[in-house]
């Protein structure tokens, strides 16, 4: 039943035996294989246990229809961030992350063209963590589970091979208030179990059954467990590092990120939301409404203004976010299937954008200056178009799956009363569409600059990925009716 | 497949194969765009042939399910008000093609882009008219949006890229709030019927709570206002029209702008009838101030931009449209439908020789014009007809929608129908002072050498003047495909009192 996680985890540390272990020569293709067999077989073992529902691990873990949803998107998002990851030519990844930059070690590790591959063990920890997330089903676990899937995303933050300050900036910068936030959720963790009596899950509900929910300690500890997810799922006003680290990543680890820590986080979200404090949904429900509109506004607002295409894509992350806290506002059965669904649509679209961002080059590395991206859609039409479509998705524009996840989130909203997230939502989106389409005016309307900006060539890799989330982003908005009944009868709790 | 799919599928076909074609056939692009579409044309009149006069309800319906779990649906399905503008919008599409043959060269992108992204167009009109389905509308809606963004950005002239932005940004922020109002439906529906849908047969049996229906009403309202448009909507019209080509601007003002007063009458009286009562007063006196605001405009730019002075008549024009629907009377609400016909052919007329004035003078100025009676005989005489039926002289074709509008107006609102009456004699002054400027007069310096209509130019226009007489004279034909149903939902508004 734990299969996906210890599959996967069991992976990443054979994958370090191999980097630290194995001859150069061979790593590369072995970490990699290593790393697609493992995502494989995870997902086997996802599919194995659809029918599965019940506690496992002493209490530990929640294996139910939710947990498969969500570990069946993470694992299908790792291996489209793996695809980009796993890109050879572009040399997104420092050869040595451990060289100080600008040193004389660092220009022989590159001159030598040794690289070096942890990446791939990283990643795999970072997956082991996001699919044990959402299972946890108590606090120690969850704790853990949060904080095995973040340490290897500061480290991976920090590998950008061009502009390494800022690369290790993000890390560091991520690192710092991560850590902070891990903070709060400990100590939030702590005051839980001091009004409960137990970090379980099932405790807790009971004990919120039993007694008055307006117990000082439970208050106390609500508000910070949830800021600490708040921070992940990187919600206003605790969004401030988004920026900064989607920019400094290099860009497969951003699109990683975006998409699997975001599933991750939100199936954390639901399960600790819905199930553990859905007792005391009165108290939370109009703190989760006000963080909701502010974080679309922000996200949104601060989006018009940006300049560089991998901060507008950091902002419009943060939008989504906001759009996705309404699907917890709606404490329904519509909201949490609409939050899966928003989830599955929305990954693929931010992991296609972000993958045609590795592609747009100059001899320097990326170019992510939305000014140079002007006339793309003469120079490289297939590719700017391939980038509308996701932009489009992004702004939930009809016939793309970004409208059929907007669609069922804000209905769900709609349906549970609160109407004033609905309308801010639609708000948002309008300003939204604004900054999306303006990227795409510049694709067509502006005529190109000579200044060595191309689009290069994708190798396998990369393409399936792009491939893969572009069909999905269509398919998913024009016939979305497999996917929503496959989340419909699948999405429920393990009783308890 | 019904005939509303092929319908709406042929065109579709014409563009997918001028993508296909290399960029150097131009001329072969061209052909193919004006065969298919006259094509397209001939089959929609040979079905609105076999349309059951006399009916209110809806005719050619087709309904598969498409998402179920949302309760969404294919539903097509035309009653006489869809029909006429289908069919206005399939009659428009050959013309403009055919006149504005020469106007993508100055584009952005390959002239048969231009063409294909037309002939999309043409596909997302009949479906916008022909849903029956709120979401499948909806979605027409929005997506018509694409196809005009990038056929005023890419072919326009001047500020293309800016006006093609703002037009874009209004009407998605409209639609955006008319997507509000359907969530809201769609839950509401399925509260009272069981399971959600989007038919609209079936939801406006809904009986709502009045809190509820104005906020829903509202959402569907503005959204129709941007898109009709209707003080203080209208900021992006002018603009728009400015920079677009005259044949992309005949399209949005001729076919795409009735989008908005359609679906005030499909959606915002069928749907929300206690709320379009309530809130009727004060659309009339919007509508009211449309009619004088477009038309001072329209006069104040008389020696302005020329294109600029059509926009701003038609945003008068409109402010007469929505008099009649809100009036809430038969022949109000059967005047506004003919006027949105009526008032397609005579700015399609308008547009288009404007156009051709314009590239012959290589300026929109209105004083740059002067005695073109003298040099051009036939392109002058064919741009008074157009500015006469605009301005509603008896005997052409806008007359008789006027003037139904004002006496379907006047059995509720006198006093309404009586201001609205004045507007009538500014629009006389908005047409015949800039045709008096730029048609007769002594011939300004420079415009001796012009050529009049060429033969292409004059098979373009001479339908659409034929029509604008015909229809003047035998506003009959059309009256009886509109009046079933204009007066089936004037009477399921219920309000009493009606003649």
């Amino acid at each position: 039943m734990l299969g996906p996680v210890l599959i996967v985890l069991a992976a990443a540390v054979v994958a370090v035996l191999v980097e630290a272990f194995l001859s150069r020569r061979y790593r590369y293709v072995l970490q990699s294989s290593l790393s697609f067999a493992a995502i494989a077989l995870g997902f086997l073992a996802v599919i194995l246990n659809r029918n599965v529902s019940g506690l496992f691990a002493e209490g530990a873990v929640a294996v139910d229809g939710v947990t498969v949803v969500l570990q069946g998107t993470i694992l299908v998002f790792a291996l489209l961030g793996l695809l980009l990851i796993a890109e050879r030519g572009f040399q997104s990844f420092t050869a040595q992350a451990s060289a100080l930059p600008g040193s004389a070690d660092e220009q022989r590790a590159l001159a030598s063209g040794l690289q070096q591959t942890e990446v791939f063990p990283l990643t795999l920890f970072a997956v082991g963590g996001a699919l044990l997330f959402p299972a946890a089903n108590d606090l120690i676990t969850l704790f853990v589970a949060l904080e095995v899937l973040s340490l290897p995303l500061y480290l991976m933050a920090g590998l950008s091979q061009r502009r390494r300050l800022l690369s290790q900036e993000a890390g560091l910068k991520y690192f710092l208030l991560g850590a902070f936030s891990s903070a709060f959720f400990l100590f939030g963790s702590a005051f839980l179990y001091g009004y409960a009596g137990t970090t379980t899950f099932e405790g807790i509900k009971s004990a919120i059954k039993t007694s008055p929910g307006n117990d000082l300690y439970l208050l106390i500890g609500l508000s910070m467990l949830a800021v600490g997810l708040l921070f992940k799922v990187s919600a206003a006003p605790f969004h401030s590092w988004t920026p900064d680290v989607y920019q400094g990543a290099p860009t497969p680890v951003t699109a990683f990120m975006a998409a699997v820590t975001k599933v991750a986080a939100f199936g954390a979200f639901l399960r600790i939301f819905y199930s553990a404090l859905g007792g005391l949904v009165w108290t939370w429900r109009p703190i989760i409404v006000a963080i909701s509109i502010l974080t679309m506004a922000i996200g949104t607002i601060i989006a018009i203004a940006q300049k560089d295409v991998k901060r507008v894509l950091a902002y419009s992350a943060i939008a989504h976010s906001g759009f996705l806290l309404t699907g917890i506002v709606a404490f329904n059965k519509s909201g949490l299937d609409a939050t899966l669904l928003y989830l599955a649509t929305y990954g693929f679209t931010t992991l296609g954008t972000f993958a045609v961002v590795t592609l747009v080059r100059d001899a320097g590395g990326e170019v992510t200056d939305l000014n140079r991206w002007s006339g793309l859609g003469k120079r490289s039409p297939l590719v700017a178009g391939i980038f509308t479509l996701f932009l489009l998705a992004l702004a939930g524009i009809p016939l793309t799956s970004g409208f059929v996840g907007k669609f069922a989130i804000f209905s769900a909203a709609y349906k549970s009363g609160n109407i004033s997230v609905v309308i801010a939502g639609v708000l948002a989106s309008a300003v939204a569409a604004f900054f999306y389409i303006r990227i795409v005016v510049l694709m067509y309307f502006n005529d190109p600059q000579e200044d060595g900006t191309s689009v290069v060539i994708p190798s396998p890799v990369t393409a399936i990925a792009i491939g893969i989330c572009a069909v999905a982003t269509l398919v998913l908005g024009i016939f979305p009716q497999p996917a929503i009944n496959a989340i419909n009868s699948l999405a429920t709790f393990v009783a308890g | 497949m019904s005939s509303l799919t092929i319908l709406g599928l042929l065109p579709l076909l014409g563009s997918a194969v001028l993508f296909l074609l290399p960029k150097e056939r131009e001329v072969l692009a061209k052909q193919i765009a004006l065969g298919v579409s006259t094509a397209v044309a001939v089959a929609g009149l040979l079905m609105a042939t076999s349309f059951e006069r006399g009916l209110s309800s809806f005719q050619f319906i087709e309904k598969r399910s498409w998402i179920p779990a949302f309760g969404i649906n294919y539903g097509l399905g035309v009653d006489g008000m869809a029909l006429l503008l289908i069919v206005l919008a399939l009659v428009l599409t050959p013309i403009v093609i055919l006149a504005c043959w020469n106007e993508a060269e100055g584009g952005r992108w390959s002239v048969k882009t231009f063409f294909a992204l037309l002939l999309v167009l043409e596909t997302m009109m009949v479906g916008v008219f022909a849903a029956t389905d709120i979401f499948l509308f909806y979605l027409f809606f929005e997506a018509m949006l694409i196809p005009v963004y990038f056929l005023i950005g890419g072919y326009g002239t001047g500020e293309r890229a800016a006006a093609a932005v703002k037009f874009l940004l209004y009407s998605l922020f409209g639609g955006l709030l008319m997507l509000a109002s359907i969530i809201g439906l769609y839950v509401v529906s399925g509260d009272q019927l069981g399971a959600p849908t989007f038919d609209v047969t079936e939801l406006s049996k809904l009986s709502i709570n009045n809190q509820t229906e104005i906020l829903l009403f509202l959402g569907f309202f503005i959204a129709f206002a941007i898109k009709a448009p209707l003080w203080p909507f209208h900021t992006w019209l002018p603009d728009a029209a400015k920079a677009a080509t005259p044949g992309t601007s005949v399209l949005l003002l001729g076919v795409l702008d009735k989008v908005g007063t359609y679906g005030m009458i499909r959606f915002c009286l069928t749907l929300f009838p206690d709320a379009s009562k309530q809130l009727g007063p004060t659309i009339i006196v919007l509508s009211l101030i449309s009619i004088f605001y477009g038309a001072f405009l329209a006069i104040w730019q008389s020696n302005g931009d020329i294109k600029r002075l059509i926009s701003y008549t038609s945003i008068s024009h409109f402010g007469f449209i929505t008099l009649g629907i809100f009036a809430f009377t038969a022949q109000g609400q059967s005047g506004s439908i003919l006027y949105m016909v009526n008032h397609g052919f005579s700015t399609a007329a308008l547009f288009l020789i404007a156009g051709w004035m314009i590239a012959r003078r290589n300026s929109s100025k209105v004083q740059d014009f002067g005695g073109l009676q003298r040099v051009t005989p036939l392109l002058a005489w064919s741009f008074f007809i157009a500015g006469l039926s605009s301005l509603a002289l008896p005997g052409l074709s806008s007359f008789v929608s006027e003037f139904l509008v004002l006496v379907g107006t006047f059995v509720r609102y006198p006093v309404a129908a009586v201001i609205g009456t004045l507007g009538i004699i500014l629009a006389a002054l908005y047409i015949l002072i800039p045709v008096q400027r730029a048609l007769h007069g002594p011939t300004t310096p420079g415009n001796e050498k012009l050529k009049d209509l060429s033969l292409r130019e004059k098979i373009a226009i001479a339908p659409v003047i034929a029509l604008i007489i015909l229809f003047g004279f035998f506003p009959q034909i059309l009256l009886n495909v509109i009046n079933p149903g204009a007066q089936a939902s004037v009477s399921a508004l219920n309000i009493g009192g009606d003649k």
